[in-house]
């Protein structure tokens, strides 16, 4: 593992009496594709939402670069190099492709009000500049025969995709994955591995996903680590930790 | 069949791309500016109100339409425009800059109301704005010594460096100069970049949260907006109707907007226009109908309000997305002629929205 991109450590969370994240530490590498899987309820999801401050932390502290994120607002988090992607897509339904693609990149500014309400050429060339970081998405992800259609009338599968681009839009260099291949069919599957390893390789951004697709898990991820009720059961790689005792227990209910 | 090949981004960016586009804006401009030197005097005047509801029309979709948020009280932002106009006029401050202090005052109004409503969303917010109309409306009653109260304000004519403003004509280029000003600077802002995070915060919270967009801050620049804008219609109405009464601000001129963005279609400017359209001229095409219906009938009182409700009740049923909607229908029928499918609108579902967090 090369150095840290993402460091948690002893993060916790409960609601109620129930500890969903339960004292969870980890590192991501840079470079790395890092998995987490475990049974519904685990605490996957609520550890990506505890990273990128939709829940307020009980205790423990995320680091990302060495910088403390744990207490960043919400709507900074992007600016420290971390986009997600929602488990029951949470896209601009009214928008086009393409201007959700736009929208991943709200993060660099395009100049003040006035000038956007007087479209000068300043914003003009800003708003080219980002439409073509959106054509490069477009190209990457298959986009274009749907670049110009509402999101609401897209099939579930490009919805899925189209979030990822907007995710990759907003130039991170964490990638949070929650369920990426959930109700895709397999050949939608297939095409998604490859774009987590060209996500990896050619933009060189790092990726965790929550996942419970084995085979996409076995054959993108570097590591593993295996969740249960809100904590750490095991990590590895794919091969151990699908042989780890404590995991088939989890998984089977032995 | 009509196909936009586009060989540069600027092609996408072009607001007049096809002849045909020019021909039909250049002929509605030409019809706009030949139509007060043709038309009788009282369709002048209507005219001339349609432009400054189509404004405050304007206004409320920037935040209806784009931000998502209900508001049942922009009346009172028309209002404080209006009386902040006349009263500046009044004073002695010169047309221009006593419109765009009006315009200004409006907004603070609606920053003032903004930071607050920020909070609540939907019904609430509706009621706020609700209650917030009231209390205007309530205000301008009783602040004699500035709105003159019930028995009204009168507003000085318009002038511009000796030259009156106030004929019919004049009026009438004046307003339709600020309406095409006012909608060239909403398109321009809906296809950049703060006019995109407007639709963010309207179609997911969550998602723009993530995305760095500073949800607060945006819903507070849209009731800035939205309410300098009516406040800007609110200058000009001050100047068409002559005489401000508070009444002349009270819910129904809120109802008449709110219809209007959902007749119109939310979420599109042009929707703005033709709701507005619509909602200004029904009061007119009625009492045209009336001497067509029977004398029990046409006496009814209410009957305007009644047509109101029931012109939106067939929308909401029939088409949720507004004249706008069957707008882009009925275009997309003749572009793509022989092959149109009526599939192209339909929304797939919206999945699991119940695990959905703010």
């Amino acid at each position: 593992m090369s150095a840290p991109l993402l460091t948690v450590e002893h993060l916790s969370v409960s609601f109620g009496g129930v500890k969903a994240v339960d004292d969870v530490s980890f590192q991501v590498g840079s470079g790395e594709i890092f998995a987490i899987i475990g049974p519904n309820g685990a605490g996957k999801t609520s550890i990506f939402n505890l990273v990128t401050r939709v829940f307020e932390a009980g205790g423990g502290r995320v680091t990302m670069r060495g910088k403390d994120i744990t207490r960043v607002p919400r709507n900074d988090i992007v600016r420290f190099g971390i986009a997600r992607t929602f488990q029951n897509i949470e896209l601009f339904e009214g928008a086009s492709v393409l201007d959700n693609l736009l929208l991943g990149r709200h993060r660099f500014p395009t100049g003040n009000l006035l000038q956007q309400i007087f479209y000068t050429p300043r914003v003009r060339h800003a708003e080219d500049a980002a439409r073509d970081r959106a054509e490069d998405i477009i190209a990457l992800l298959d986009l274009a025969p749907h670049r110009n259609s509402p999101v609401a009338g897209l099939p579930y599968g490009v919805r899925k995709v189209v979030e990822i681009g907007r995710a990759l839009a907003a130039e991170p260099e964490l990638l949070l994955l929650d369920e990426p291949a959930s109700g895709l069919n397999p050949e939608e599957t297939r095409d998604l591995a490859f774009w987590i390893e060209d996500i990896k390789k050619d933009m060189g951004i790092t990726v965790v996903m929550v996942e419970h697709d084995m085979s996409l898990v076995a054959e993108t991820a570097d590591r593993v680590m295996v969740m249960n009720m809100g904590r750490v059961l095991t990590t590895g790689t794919p091969q151990q930790v699908q042989s780890h005792p404590e995991v088939v227990a989890a998984y089977l209910g032995a | 069949m009509r196909f936009p090949y586009d060989t540069a981004y600027a092609d996408s960016r072009r607001l007049l791309r096809f002849t045909g586009q020019k021909l039909s804006y250049g002929a509605l401009l030409l019809l706009l500016c030949a139509a007060p030197f043709v038309l009788p005097r009282f369709y002048v005047g209507e005219l001339t109100y349609l432009f400054i509801f189509c404004l405050a029309s304007l206004g409320l979709m920037v935040l209806t339409g784009y931000t998502g948020l209900v508001s049942l009280g922009h009346a009172a932002f028309v209002g404080i425009g209006a009386y902040t106009h006349a009263w500046l006029l009044g004073h002695g401050v010169p047309l221009f800059i006593s419109l765009a202090l009006a315009a200004t005052a409006s907004g603070i109004m609606g920053v003032v109301i903004g930071v607050p409503a920020i909070r609540i969303s939907g019904l609430y917010l509706a009621i706020v704005t609700l209650a917030f109309s009231v209390l205007v409306e309530h205000a301008m009653g009783r602040w004699v010594s500035v709105t003159g109260g019930f028995s009204g304000l009168s507003v000085p004519a318009p002038e511009v460096f000796g030259v009156s403003l106030g004929g019919p004509k004049a009026f009438y280029f004046l307003c339709l100069a600020c309406l095409i000003l006012v909608l060239l600077g909403l398109i321009n802002l809906t296809r950049t970049r703060p006019g995109r995070a407007l639709v963010g915060v309207r179609d997911s919270e969550a998602a723009a949260r993530s995305l760095g967009i500073h949800v607060a801050g945006y819903k507070v620049l849209a009731f800035k907006l939205s309410a300098a804008i009516c406040g800007l219609a609110g200058g000009l109405m001050a100047h068409q109707t002559r005489f401000l009464t508070p009444e002349a601000f009270s819910m129904m001129l809120s109802m008449q907007l709110l219809l209007a963005v959902v007749i119109g279609g939310l979420g599109s400017l042009r929707g703005a226009i033709l709701g507005a359209i619509v909602i200004s001229l029904l009061p007119t095409a009625i009492s045209h109908l009336k001497p067509l219906l029977s004398a029990r009938l046409a006496g009814q009182s209410g009957l305007e309000v009644f047509m109101f409700g029931l012109v939106l009740t067939a929308f909401v049923l029939f088409e949720p997305k507004g004249i706008n909607g069957r707008w882009l229908k009925v275009k997309a029928f003749f572009e793509y002629f022989p092959l149109y499918r009526r599939d192209t609108f339909r929304r797939t579902k919206a999945y699991m929205r119940s695990e959905r967090y703010k």
